[in-house]
């Protein structure tokens, strides 16, 4: 079945146990992003150190997919270099736009790939890109992009 | 509701409805659970639209040859066959994009009013600035909102609201506060299309009367669903959709009574719009043309004008009746599984076929996606209607909306649905 290749194990256990959940202190700069055809939004707040993402925090409201997808990006980028971060992105937006047609690289997007099967679902794109547009957002306003 | 003999025969109707037979999601049947986003077509509607553009397609209006006048004749017909639907005359009804369209015709028009009413008296009835009110209600579609929040923006009047109980009903305990003398214009929907509640017209267009203010009503989710009559509403304008009705795309209906039409000044100008035109300025056709301007929505007035031969063959109280039915059986099945809460009236009183529903534990748009795993088509998300999730304390719901072409083996895949939904996600 289709649906099982979508909400993948991997997506339910970090949607029912999510990672860095919570907004926290200190931070350079937050974002909040809302997704207007269904309302799920998050906040997300982002901390550098020099060049490397320190931490990462959010809270926000949305379904499994969106929710799932911020929790593996703070596993991803969390003390790692802003411009990795930033390479993981990339191959996050691809696979999610690619239709069902990318292969992701699970040395790259790690627990990322899961979401392979929900890139064939160009409805909930959007969910699980919404976190993700939030820590591009965030690292640019905190200055991150220019370092 | 009227007493109704003859149920309908559902599987004749869906025959009419090549949709309907087709496959989803690797060969389930098609359970299309959406009619109030949008609703399916007949056969009846796709020929006559393809009759028009096979046979008489010429532009409207203008143009002495044969086919132009036949074109002509087939768009007016189609007006006078909408206007009769609705209990009004045919130079009462505007032909507009959509229904939103409509609603921001009546806004924008109210807002060149404000503009000039200095140089032309008859549009002052119109004109509205500070200390002027706009009265609408939480329940409404964006679509009946927005255009008020700006036209107020723009105007310098302040927007009110009626509020919404916990049940989903309009608030009306202090009508007489929140409708005064300041009141310009009050606009509400006839029926939600997220609760499915229908509001009482009386009350409200007496006293928005009696203050001289104008009612405009968002009859989107009625009109496709039940006999509806303007003119014994006693509402000023009316807009509804095509395509929520068995019609086409890009159609609205604008109902505005006679002697308002003929003082209202336009929204779109241009050709065919026209009286006299000189390099200095013009003047304006008589209404509807006003109000229509540039080439119109040919064929599909033409494909309306077969949707509501159909609707009206079909029976409104019937369709009305047969809904009921579906929607009760649905609220009574839902009530039976645990952690499912219904947003709007739990029963079938004075509420229509949309049923909006949260499941604990699984957000609207993970549940939505198992339905459509299993063939069934509703919408989730927040209807276009934010403020009134907000206020029911909901980000999101998931909505089932019935019309003519659905049965009770719908609602029955629709119920077990909802529960495989609760298994896939392990809730209890
Ligand atoms: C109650 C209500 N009002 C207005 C609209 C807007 O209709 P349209 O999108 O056809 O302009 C809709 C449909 O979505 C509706 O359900």
């Amino acid at each position: 079945m289709q649906l099982q290749q979508m909400y993948q194990e991997i997506i339910l256990d970090h949607y029912k146990n999510p990672h860095g959940r919570g907004l926290r202190d200190p931070f350079d700069a937050e974002s909040f992003q809302v997704n207007p055809t269904c309302g799920d939004e998050v906040t997300l707040r982002v901390r550098l150190d020099g060049d490397t993402v320190a931490d990462v925090s959010y809270d926000g409201q949305g379904c499994s997919i969106s929710q799932a997808s911020t929790s593996v990006l703070t596993d991803l980028v969390v003390g790692r270099p802003v411009v990795e971060a930033f390479g993981k992105f990339d191959a996050f937006v691809e696979l999610m736009h690619g239709r069902g047609t990318v292969e992701p690289d699970e040395d790259v997007l790690e627990d990322g790939i899961a979401f392979a099967g929900v890139a064939k679902y160009p409805a909930r794109v959007k969910c699980a890109l919404l976190g993700w547009m939030a820590f591009k957002d965030a690292v640019a306003k905190a200055g991150g992009e220019q370092r | 509701m009227t007493a109704v003999t003859a149920p309908l025969d559902v599987d004749a109707l869906r025959a009419d409805f090549p949709i309907l037979g087709r496959t989803v999601r690797d060969g389930k049947r098609l359970v299309y659970l959406d009619s109030g986003a949008t609703a399916q077509h007949p056969n009846q509607v796709l020929d006559a639209e393809a009759a028009f553009l096979r046979e008489h397609n010429a532009a409207v209006h203008r143009g002495a040859h044969q086919l132009a006048e036949e074109a002509t004749d087939a768009y007016e017909d189609a007006r006078a066959r909408v206007a009769a639907f609705v209990g009004v005359s045919p130079d009462e009804v505007v032909f507009t994009k959509n229904a939103t369209e409509g609603i921001n015709l009546v806004a924008y028009a109210m807002g060149n009013a404000a503009a000039v009413s200095s140089s032309e008296p008859e549009a002052a009835r119109f004109a509205l600035g500070p200390g002027d009110e706009i009265v609408v209600t939480e329940m409404e579609h964006h679509a009946n909102l927005v255009p008020w929040q700006q036209l107020a923006q723009r105007t310098g009047a302040t927007l009110r609201w009626f509020g919404v109980t916990d049940d989903g009903r309009l608030d009306l305990s202090d009508v007489d506060s929140v409708i005064t003398a300041r009141t310009k214009v009050v606009a509400f929907t006839h029926q939600s299309n997220v609760l499915g509640t229908v509001n009482p017209v009386a009350p409200l267009v007496d006293r928005a009367h009696a203050v001289g203010a104008l009612v405009v009503l968002d009859a989107c989710q009625s009109v496709p669903h039940s006999a509806v009559d303007f003119a014994a509403l006693g509402v000023d304008f009316a807009v509804f959709s095509s395509h929520k009705m068995l019609g086409p795309y890009g159609l609205g209906l604008l109902y505005g009574r006679r002697e308002l039409l003929a003082a209202m000044p336009p929204f779109l100008t241009g050709g065919s719009m026209i009286e006299t035109v000189r390099m200095e300025g013009s003047t304006f056709a008589a209404p509807p043309q006003r109000f229509e301007a540039g080439t119109p929505m040919t064929s599909q007035a033409v494909g309306l004008g077969a949707a509501v031969d159909y609707l009206t063959v079909v029976g409104m109280d019937r369709i009305a009746a047969h809904e009921h039915t579906l929607t009760v059986a649905a609220l009574d099945g839902l009530a039976e599984i645990p952690g499912i809460r219904v947003i709007g009236p739990t029963d079938g009183v004075s509420r229509g076929g949309a049923v909006s529903f949260v499941v604990d534990g699984v957000h609207p748009h993970d549940a939505g996606q198992v339905l459509d795993d299993q063939g069934i088509a509703v919408r989730v998300g927040h209807h276009c209607a934010w403020p009134l999730h907000r206020r029911l304390g909901v980000p999101a719901s998931v909505r089932a909306s019935f019309y003519l072409y659905n049965d009770l083996a719908d609602v029955d895949a629709f119920l077990a649905g909802v529960r495989e939904t609760k298994r896939f996600f392990g809730v209890a």
